[in-house]
């Protein structure tokens, strides 16, 4: 059995040790180990805590998301040993709490691109949070929350808070959304596998944006064919991987249930077979957070390669 | 030829290099590699590129010219292409999606 890894990001300032520490706290935590790029001045000591240094790989004609964080990987290895030689408790998560100004995706690649590493762990989900008093300050913290399975809005007991929630669910509607002064949040809220409640990806809302960084809710009436749209979907971050910033999406391809898609920029999880649809409706839909894109360009170009199925005959394989 | 290989050579995820299995060919079988090759081959022509398997395991990249690449995966598929052509090969493209239609 793997062992979930959570990742726990937000710009600077944001509360993400206070929520931590809380958390680590809580009773109903077990036992985690976790990786941090600083030491704040919160207290976690009571749990395991290792510290690395961000020391990237980066790769032979590779793009900023996709490096490799070998120092990531070399903690999470030797967290692995050690657990297995005794000399630690036995975790059973691990939290990474990233730098204010880190972009996830690296870290995202590193769980799932590592041959070790992926072999052992798995990605449970990355957590975003956002204070209420500077909500984005930065383009990090945009990418940030497009990458979030579950966004938590801090410092909201402040006086100088804003309401920063419509413009979260503007960039990325496909995310849980939860408020939590004083790093105020129940374990069972944020751990515990994510991306699998189909109910998390909107089917069909108008677009809605932030800057220049829009979310379409693409929906497709039709089945969608999973070779045709592994083939757009490559194709597509290859020309304009710059651009895309989240793919999340349920897809009908004719079977019980629908298959989960899951990307963050370059990143994309491994599809996965959920058992049944939240409710009656059956449409694919596909959340798709990124800049410069039309809805109506994305929907149309994934008919027609979806529609080219048609054309290639795949009964006569 | 020129092959490139994408067993040793890191690059990007899009490419699977670090995943054995890249996550856009993992359903279908051997049935499914030969229908992928297919779809992809009527995407390529349009480009004047051609996808050949080579032995169930990697495939080869040709254009008109001659030229030609061993890839190992659909991300690299990508890659190789957008060199062969010279520019990126986008799906949003009114011209692809005209032919494909």
């Amino acid at each position: 059995m793997k062992t979930p890894v959570v990742v726990l990001t937000g710009f600077l300032g944001s509360g993400k040790t206070t929520l931590l520490a809380r958390l680590l706290g809580h009773p109903d935590m077990g036992e985690t180990a976790v990786i941090v790029n600083e030491l704040g001045e919160e207290a976690i000591d009571h749990h395991l805590l290792r510290r690395v240094d961000e020391r990237t790989v980066v790769l032979g004609n590779g793009c900023v998301c996709c490096t490799l964080r070998g120092d990531l990987a070399d903690e999470l290895r030797d967290l692995l040993s050690r657990r297995d030689r005794g000399e630690i408790p036995a975790f059973g998560r691990v939290v990474v709490e990233t730098t204010g100004v880190a972009d996830p995706a690296p870290i995202l690649y590193t769980l799932l691109g590592d041959q070790v590493v992926k072999h052992h762990f798995e990605l449970e989900r990355v957590v975003t949070t956002v204070d209420a008093v500077n909500g984005l300050p930065a383009a990090e913290s945009v990418r940030q929350v497009a990458a979030a399975d579950t966004l938590v809005v801090t410092k909201t007991d402040l006086e100088a808070a804003n309401d920063v929630r419509p413009d979260l669910e503007r960039i990325n509607p496909a995310a849980e959304l939860l408020v939590a002064s004083f790093g105020d949040v129940e374990p069972d809220a944020l751990f515990g596998p994510a991306g699998t409640d189909p109910r998390s990806v909107p089917a069909g809302e108008p677009d809605t944006g932030h800057g220049d960084v829009h979310a379409h809710c693409l929906v497709s009436e039709e089945p969608l064919d999973w070779t045709a749209f592994g083939i757009w979907l490559t194709m597509l971050l290859q020309a304009r991987g710059g651009d895309v910033l989240r793919v999340k999406g349920l897809l009908n391809v004719g079977a019980e249930g629908p298959l989960l898609i899951n990307g963050v920029q370059h990143v994309v999880h491994p599809p996965e077979h959920l058992p049944s649809w939240p409710d009656g409706d059956r449409r694919s839909r596909i959340v798709f957070i990124g800049r410069g894109f039309l809805r109506e360009e994305l929907e149309h170009s994934l008919a027609a390669f979806n529609g080219a199925v048609l054309g290639s005959d795949p009964e006569g394989v | 030829m020129q092959c490139r290989t994408y067993y040793d050579r890191a690059m990007c995820v899009l490419c699977g290099v670090l995943l054995n299995d890249h996550w856009a060919e993992q359903e279908g079988g051997r049935r499914g590699r030969v229908f992928r090759g297919r779809l992809l081959n009527r995407v390529l022509a349009v480009y004047g590129l051609r996808l050949d398997d080579w032995s169930g395991r990697v495939w080869v990249l040709r254009d008109r010219k001659g030229r030609a690449a061993v890839v190992d995966n659909l991300g690299a598929v990508w890659v190789e292409a957008e060199r062969l052509c010279g520019r990126p090969l986008d799906p949003l493209d009114p011209d692809l999606i005209a032919a494909l239609s």
